[in-house]
Formats: C-alpha cells, sequence, structure tokens
C-alpha cells in the first residue's frame, strides 16, 4: 500500500520539479541503481569490488561505439553492452574466485582490471578521440534514447532502480541470497554445508556486472559524451560503493538511501561552496569515515541490528 | 636488439633504477603498516601529497632549500600519522577488513580534496635552480634530483632497517609483525606498536614526497599516481617485507622506464597492473619468502 501510494509520487513528481530537481532525481536513482547492481555482488556474496568502473566503462563505450561506427540502436547496444561486461565479469571472476582471491586482495586485483582498461582506452582515445566521444544529437525519442528535456530520463532511471531493487528483493527471497550471505559470512562453513561457493560467487559477479555495465549505457545517453576518465575512472568505482556502504551493505534498501544521501549532501555542498569542484568529495569522505566508525554496517544495517536487539531485550 | 638502441637500454636502466629506489621508500612505509597492523592504507598516497606540498610551500614562502625541508617534512608526517592512527585507525582495528580499506579511503578523499579545496587542482613545480642539473655520461644523462632521491630514499631504508634490528622499539615492532600473540604475552603494548608502526610509516612516504617534489609535478591528486604503484611493489615484495619492498621498487622502477621506452604511451602502466594481477593470483605471498625486517 505505502508502497503503491510512494510509486504514484514518484510517477507525477517531474510535473512538480523544475529541471535542476528532475536531475537531482535522476541521479539519485541512477546511483541508487548502481549501487543496488554492486550490493548484490558486494553486499551479498561479499566480494568487494573496488572496480566496478570497469564494467561501467565497458557498457558506456560498448553501446556508444556500436551506435557511432555501426548505426546500432543504443538499446541494442545497452544490451550487448551488459553482456559484455557480463563476459568480463565472469573472466575476472572466474580468476580471481578459482584462486581463492579474498577480502582486500580481490578488491585491489578489480581496482587494476578497471585500471587497465582506463589507459587502454586513454591510449586509444588520445588518437581518434582526444576531447571525448560525443554522440551526435537526434530527435528526441524512445526509440533512440536521446531526450531534449530532463523528465524521461528521470523515468528510465526510476524504472531502471526500481526493476533491480525488486531483483534484489527477488535473491533475497529465494535460495541464492541465502547462499550468497552464508558465503559471505563463513566460505568455509558455506562449502562444508555443500554450497558451491565458485559458483555462487559467479553468480552474483555475472549479475552485478551485466546490470553495471547498462548502466554506463544510461550515463552515456544521459550526457551524450564520454571520456576514459568519467567512465573508467577511479572515480567511479568509488562513487558506486559509497552508497550501499553508507545506506548499508546487503540490505535491499540500503543502497538507494546511501544515495539519496550522497546526492542530497552533495548538491548543497556545491551550492554552499560554490566554485570549489571536488568539495562534495571531501565531504563524502567525511560521512564515509563517521559511518566506517560509528555505524560499521551502514545507516539500515545499524537500524536493523538495534532492532534486533530491541526485540531480543523484549 | 639493433645498436641504436643500447644507449635508450642503459637509460632506462638507470632511470629504472634511480625511481625505483623511490618507489621502494613509498612501499616501505605502506608494507610495515600492513605488516604490523594488518592494514592497507589507501590514504598513503595523499600523506605523500601533504610531503611534497610542504617541501613546495616552505620553499616558495620561506625559500627553505627542498632537502632541508625534509627536517620539516618527515617529523610532521610522523606526528599526523600518529594523530590518524590514535583518533580513527585505532577504532577499527578489529572491523571486517573491507571495513579497514574504506576507512582509508574516506580518510583519502578527506584529505585530497581538502587539499583541493585549499590550493585548487593546479599543477606547480618546484623552480630549483639546481634541479635541471643533469650530469652526462657517455650517452647517459642522469638528472641530479633523481640521483639525490635515491641516495636519500636508500639511506632512510638502511636506518630504517637498523632501527628494526637494532633497538627495543624496533624488535618490538617486528615481534608484533610476525607474532601478534607472543608479543603480547612478552608485554608488549601493541597500541603504542601499532601507533608508532603508523607514523614511520607516513614520516616514510612524506620524506618521499619531498624528495620527488623537485622533479615532479605537485598537485592534491598527485598521491593517486603513486599509491597504485606503490600497492603493486608491496604485493610484489610480499605484503609486511621491506626488503621485499626495496627489490620489488626497483623492479617496478626498471619494468615501468623500460616499459616507457619501448612501449607506446601509457601502455608501461598497464604493464604494471598486468604484473600486479599476475601476483595476486599465483603468488599473493609475493615474489620472495616472507622475512620481517
Amino acid at each position: 500500500m505505502i508502497l503503491a501510494a510512494g510509486g504514484i509520487f514518484l510517477l507525477i513528481l517531474p510535473r512538480f520539479l523544475g529541471r535542476y530537481f528532475t536531475h537531482l532525481f535522476t541521479m539519485i536513482f541512477f546511483f541508487g541503481y548502481l549501487g543496488t547492481a554492486w550490493n548484490i555482488l558486494g553486499g551479498y556474496a561479499g566480494q568487494f569490488s573496488f572496480g566496478h568502473a570497469a564494467f561501467f566503462g565497458v557498457g558506456a563505450f560498448t553501446s556508444t561505439l556500436l551506435q557511432i561506427h555501426l548505426g546500432v540502436n543504443p538499446w541494442i547496444g545497452m544490451f550487448l553492452g551488459g553482456v559484455l561486461g557480463l563476459l568480463l565479469g565472469l573472466f575476472i571472476g572466474s580468476l580471481s574466485f578459482r584462486y581463492g582471491l579474498r577480502g582486500p586482495f580481490f578488491a585491489l586485483a578489480m581496482l587494476a582490471l578497471a585500471e587497465m582498461l582506463r589507459l587502454v582506452a586513454v591510449e586509444w582515445m588520445a588518437v581518434k578521440y582526444p576531447l571525448g566521444i560525443t554522440i551526435p544529437i537526434r530527435d528526441s525519442s524512445l526509440l533512440y534514447f536521446q531526450f531534449a528535456s530532463k523528465a524521461p530520463y528521470y523515468y528510465i532511471s526510476l524504472f531502471m532502480a526500481a526493476a533491480v531493487l525488486y531483483l534484489t528483493r527477488i535473491i533475497e527471497e529465494r535460495r541464492m541470497g541465502s547462499y550468497f550471505k552464508a558465503i559471505r559470512e563463513n566460505e568455509s562453513a558455506a562449502e562444508a554445508l555443500g554450497i558451491n561457493a565458485f559458483r555462487y560467487k559467479l553468480w552474483a559477479m555475472a549479475i552485478s556486472s551485466f546490470l553495471t555495465a547498462v548502466g554506463g549505457t544510461f550515463y552515456a545517453q544521459y550526457y551524450l559524451n564520454i571520456d576514459e576518465e568519467a567512465v573508467f575512472g577511479v572515480a567511479v568505482s568509488i562513487e558506486v560503493l559509497l552508497g550501499p556502504i553508507i545506506g548499508g551493505a546487503g540490505t535491499v534498501f540500503g543502497p538507494i538511501l546511501g544515495a539519496t544521501i550522497l546526492e542530497f549532501l552533495s548538491e548543497m555542498t556545491r551550492n554552499f561552496l560554490r566554485g570549489y569542484s571536488g568539495v562534495h568529495l571531501m565531504v563524502y569522505g567525511t560521512v564515509l569515515v563517521v559511518v566506517i566508525i560509528f555505524l560499521p554496517s551502514g545507516i539500515l544495517g545499524g537500524l536493523q541490528m538495534g532492532y534486533r536487539k530491541l526485540s531480543k531485550g523484549r | 636488439m639493433s645498436l641504436p638502441g643500447l644507449p635508450l637500454l642503459l637509460q632506462s636502466i638507470v632511470s629504472g633504477i634511480l625511481m625505483g629506489g623511490v618507489y621502494g621508500l613509498i612501499a616501505i612505509g605502506l608494507t610495515l603498516i600492513f605488516g604490523v597492523m594488518r592494514i592497507i592504507n589507501f590514504a598513503h598516497g595523499s600523506f605523500m601529497m601533504l610531503g611534497m606540498f610542504t617541501t613546495y610551500w616552505l620553499f616558495i614562502v620561506l625559500g627553505i632549500d627542498p632537502y632541508l625541508s625534509l627536517l620539516i617534512s618527515i617529523p610532521l608526517l610522523f606526528v599526523l600519522g600518529l594523530i590518524v592512527e590514535r583518533f580513527l585507525i585505532a577504532q577499527v582495528l578489529d572491523a571486517p577488513e573491507y571495513n579497514q580499506l574504506l576507512l582509508t579511503l574516506g580518510i583519502s578523499l578527506f584529505i585530497e580534496n581538502f587539499a583541493l579545496f585549499l590550493w585548487s587542482p593546479n599543477f606547480r613545480a618546484l623552480n630549483v635552480p639546481y634541479v635541471k642539473k643533469t650530469a652526462t655520461v657517455g650517452t647517459l644523462m642522469i638528472s641530479l634530483p633523481k640521483v639525490i632521491a635515491f641516495l636519500f630514499a636508500i639511506f632512510f631504508t638502511v636506518l630504517l632497517y637498523y632501527f628494526l634490528r637494532k633497538t627495543d622499539l624496533g624488535k618490538a615492532i617486528r615481534a608484533s609483525s610476525e607474532e601478534k600473540e607472543g608479543a603480547l604475552t612478552v608485554g608488549i603494548n601493541l597500541r603504542r606498536i601499532y601507533y608508532v608502526a603508523f607514523g614511520i610509516g607516513t614520516a616514510c612516504v612524506g620524506a618521499a614526497g619531498t624528495l620527488i617534489a623537485p622533479f615532479f609535478y605537485v598537485n592534491p591528486h598527485v598521491g593517486g599516481v603513486f599509491v597504485i604503484t606503490a600497492f603493486v611493489v608491496v604485493v610484489l615484495g610480499g605484503m609486511g617485507n621491506l626488503i621485499g619492498a626495496l627489490v620489488g621498487g626497483l623492479i617496478i622502477g626498471l619494468a615501468e622506464s623500460l616499459g616507457a621506452a619501448f612501449l607506446p604511451g601509457q601502455l608501461k602502466q598497464f604493464i604494471i597492473y598486468f604484473i600486479f594481477i599476475l601476483v595476486l593470483l599465483f603468488k599473493p605471498e609475493g615474489l620472495f619468502e616472507r622475512r620481517s625486517g
């Protein structure tokens, strides 16, 4: 009931919002979407990726290049980018999980992967596209995934966020979600119970990398311009995981809550300290430090634990 | 290889080794912190950047010679390390590994963007008169500040080595790194050891920042360039292995400069990350057997 009311509210919201707030909400849904995708691998399955920019960039580049050079429709490019991202995820995942990379070491390997892709892009772009790749502007239409107004992007990002939240919910209710959590909490114990940890970690990786790459295409179509730093940079990997960490990794709504808090904070600091680029990252850093020290499992994770303690006490 | 390639090869080997010494010094700070506290310090590059800016401002405002500013940057970064350890890192020593990583990430986001706020993203350079000097030996060109940086880096490494070998505090640090419970049983105050080890680690990277400043641009994000290389060096040398970090630094310095000479553009970095992933996958304990100190 509340969900339905909330949904209707969000559907009619753009009618009352100006361009600025429509953009702000689009960013919340978009980073909520990316965070939720990261959360499946990093939050539920406990495989902490520090290089999701690799998948994001693969998605953005695939659909953009296909569109420019072969005239492939961006929606098809979005899907193909997702598939490429998934294949890359399976590749690095099977290597990392086969050789038992865990915790921070997996995180660092993912970081190195994203950086490798960024360097290849730098090298290649410097010759062909020194100013980044611009997608030619066409008529506003759903078919071309290009719109002159902000509202259609708002609805697409809202749909993407809702879909991935629903997917997370399904995963959580099914056996797969329990397997993910078992692997996260104690991998050897999970294996002793007969869970094929390798296989389920790869499942989490596949879902997460596919969705993240799809997000890359949304980014490309929203800004109609991509460059290697914006899609493969370390900053992307960091922004993707901040939402879930702050909101609560391994919870359904944590990433979207985190994204909401971060986007509002970032807008506030930008308004407060105009002309200083990067100041919002200073605030992000502070929030991250505070959350890690005082709410180590994020805001929702902390609430959950507090609730459990209370109900046990009774 | 054809004959004209030979001078280039020699040149790359020399500059690779010189830079490798500095990488070693950066990595030793990182590996010391990891060896003792099991923490991967993402803020390491930010501390280096602070070392560079210390030298930069002392030179610009007070005209202090960059190498003389070591006397200020080292204690400054040591104290800063103590403060960060005491008030932030110490809070998460029992937290899951990735939370520790995230905490240091948060610290680095804060430091770097605060620096950006204060000092703008402009690329700055130290214009010290003798910095442009290069010695020519046959066909070899050797830049003076790189030689100085290398010699200082080796000097600090040796100093740290003897500190860890010969002094009681150093021995206690090594003991805590090798056998935590044992160290506790013989009455070593682990809290204090963590505190000091982190401070020494940041002091090392602060020194490295000062040494690099005369021949590298200074900018709030400069640490990011070095911190990933430092991770590679640390993993290559074996996490927590000091000598391994120095040797790893030299290897990466060489790989980088040879790569720069014989591969186009940024691909030298590509090779380094590739080595990194291979080592993580197939030889996570590093290339050398773990020997602390």
